[in-house]
């Protein structure tokens, strides 16, 4: 039997910021695949491109970005040939986002009905009261205590980690097929943050729902996500199963990332670190982002950049590494 | 009165409570409106009643004077035409206040959608709606009302004119003071748009036109507020001057300015109550309008600080 068509496919999509005197590429010929109720991390250290590449599959980059090249297919259909009308029903309603501050993303004159209310009336012919129903039993499965009385209350009355929970609430109403969620842990504290992440994984298992998790936390991503894929310098490092990223990571500078993890170590030793920091984008060179930072640089990488080619069961773009498979093949 | 103790429950109440100026002169204000627009009940005459008026009454001083031919029908006098002072200056308190919360009303419609529009979409639409904002602010007020009143009275006659001042009134004052709503809403708009709560509403996916009007317009509510207070007093104020200078309300239906003008001319010869009380009237209306701005001013605490 055919395998089945991926839920998101994003193809060599790139993203670019017209600047006064300049264009500069965040995004470069980023391809990834995510399956139905899959769950893919999108790993990279800040100005790595990953927020700009969540934008960019719901076509929300916002001015003076532009998707410069590549397609995003959604449930097999190219979503650069939608409408903005038929974008719209695609946003909020198959694909839905979270952001990283809950504080912000709620408006704070409306109560959380009202709130809730709306995205169910922007997509669906639904009455008030089967609106206010439907928002009462997500808010039930976001474990919010005393919901009915939840919904008349304004942001302000909730805590950092009620309303993330708020926000993934409203994010499930639609019953989307596909969320995207921006570093949804990263403004709360450590304690609800492992809830927060609990209950994301147990709704998207729940609702058959793919999740593209974005975040710079490894140890989170490794948590949740199925396959991982590690950006750098706007373009995909590599990409694996969650397993062979953090047990037998490829690229070198995937295995700075694990390395620089703090573990038990002993008192008054120093974490690693990657020397360096990643180019910014003015200044990206030639050959590979990574040349100056990396310990295993060849002459090659200077000049050519490294493609995302397979190696070792998983995707890797780094010219010094070696596909043993494919040797033993031959 | 569940909507009654939310007010009661408020800290703008609390707030109201704890300000003698404010609670003052929202006494005084909610007293004056009360007056005038209970006047068919308060007024001790109809001076819109053409049969109840006698010019033999013309001009008799308020009663407490004592001269001789003070009635006691008239408290505060007559005033040229034999309408009780008292009477008129209620019904004609209710034609101002009318026309300054009409003006604001339209003021505010129109400015707002246009500054909204404006900061929301930003590029050359914007350039063009404020460059338009600015070149209605560059005409004054006044020279733009008399313009158009002193066009529709020469087409249209005296007449047509007396039947429609109010609502011609309205308009022209509430046209010309559009840009002030205008500039303040689409530099709030503009501060708010930035916000990720909207950016959170088009990821949502919510429609351009329910983003502005739902989610940002609330949130930039707060200088509009304190706007309005001013401009509610500077419209009575507009409509004030208009009539004294003979192109407001007609005689027949007078404002507090009109009234004031048409005592202007019997104050030399010593009739001086017909001008003095609406003049009394229209201050005290206006200052607590103002003091009452002041106090949602600094109780808001917006921004923005109009001269």
């Amino acid at each position: 039997m055919q395998k089945q068509e991926p839920l998101l496919s994003v193809r060599e999509l790139s993203v670019a910021f017209k600047m006064r005197d300049c264009v500069l590429t965040a995004v470069d010929g980023v391809s990834f695949d995510l399956d139905r109720s899959q769950r893919l991390g999108l790993v990279g250290e800040s100005g790595a491109g990953k927020s700009v590449t969540g934008f960019a599959i719901i076509n929300l980059v916002s001015r003076p970005g532009y998707i410069s090249g590549g397609q995003v297919f959604f449930e097999g259909r190219d979503l650069a040939t939608f409408s903005e009308e038929e974008m719209r029903n695609i946003r909020g309603n198959r694909i839905s986002m979270i952001f990283q501050d809950p504080m912000m993303t709620l408006n704070p004159v409306l109560t959380i009905g009202q709130q809730m209310i709306e995205t169910l009336k922007a997509h669906r012919h639904i009455s008030k009261h089967e609106a206010e129903k439907l928002a009462l039993s997500k808010l039930q499965k976001v474990a919010i205590p005393s919901p009915e009385k939840r919904l008349t209350q304004y942001p302000h009355e909730f805590s950092g980690g009620m309303r993330q929970r708020i926000v993934i609430a409203i994010a499930l109403l639609t019953s989307p097929s596909l969320i995207i969620a921006d570093e949804p842990t990263t403004a709360l504290d450590v304690t609800i943050q492992a809830d927060i992440m609990e209950l994301l994984l147990k709704l998207c298992e729940e609702e058959e729902m793919a999740l593209l998790l974005i975040t710079h936390d490894l140890a989170v991503v490794s948590q949740v996500a199925e396959r991982i894929a590690v950006m750098y310098a706007g373009r995909i490092a590599e990409l694996g199963s969650t397993e062979a990223i953090v047990n037998t990571p490829q690229h070198p500078y995937t295995q700075g990332l694990l390395k620089a993890l703090p573990q038990k170590v002993e008192r008054r030793k120093r974490l690693n670190q990657i020397p360096g920091n990643m180019p910014s984008l003015q200044e990206r060179p030639p050959g590979c982002a990574f040349y100056d930072r990396c310990e295993l640089r060849g002459e090659i990488c200077h000049r050519e950049i490294p493609r995302l080619e397979e190696k070792n069961g998983g995707l890797v773009a780094c010219h010094m590494v070696k596909d043993a498979a494919g040797k033993e093949e031959k | 009165m569940r909507f009654f103790k939310k007010i009661t429950g408020s800290n703008l109440f609390y707030n109201f409570l704890r300000d003698p100026m404010a609670i003052g002169s929202a006494t005084v204000l909610l007293f004056l409106i009360v007056a005038s627009f209970g006047a068919p009940l308060f007024a001790p005459h109809n001076p819109y009643d053409q049969t109840t008026i006698d010019i033999m009454d013309a001009e008799l001083p308020p009663i407490w004077t004592g001269a001789a031919d003070a009635d006691s029908r008239f408290l505060l006098g007559t005033d040229p035409q034999g309408r009780g002072m008292l009477s008129t200056m209620l019904y004609g308190m209710r034609v101002s206040v009318l026309i300054g919360v009409g003006a604001v009303v339209l003021q505010s419609l129109i400015g707002i959608i246009i500054g909204l529009i404006a900061g929301y979409k930003g590029g050359r639409l914007e350039a063009l709606l404020m460059r338009l904002a600015d070149v209605q602010l560059s005409f004054s007020t006044y020279m733009v009302a008399i313009f158009i009143s002193a066009v529709f009275q020469g087409i249209f006659g005296m007449g047509v004119y007396s039947d429609y001042a109010l609502g011609l009134l309205i308009l022209v004052i509430g046209f010309a003071e559009w840009p002030q709503y205008a500039r303040t809403v689409r530099a709030s708009v503009m501060a708010e748009k930035n916000k990720e709560y909207v950016e959170a509403a088009r990821v949502i996916g919510l429609p351009q036109w329910r983003i502005m009007f739902r989610h940002i317009l609330p949130n930039t509510m707060t200088p509009v507020l304190v706007i309005s207070t001013v401009q509610v007093a500077n419209a009575i104020m507009s409509e004030a001057a208009l009539s004294f200078i003979g192109l407001g309300m007609p005689p027949s239906q007078p404002s507090l300015g009109s009234l004031i003008k048409s005592g202007f001319d019997y104050i030399a010869s010593g009739s001086w109550w017909i001008s003095l009380f609406p003049g009394i009237a229209l201050v005290v209306l206006i200052l607590s309008i103002n003091l009452l701005g002041d106090w949602l001013r600094d109780y808001l605490n917006p921004k923005l600080y109009k001269d």
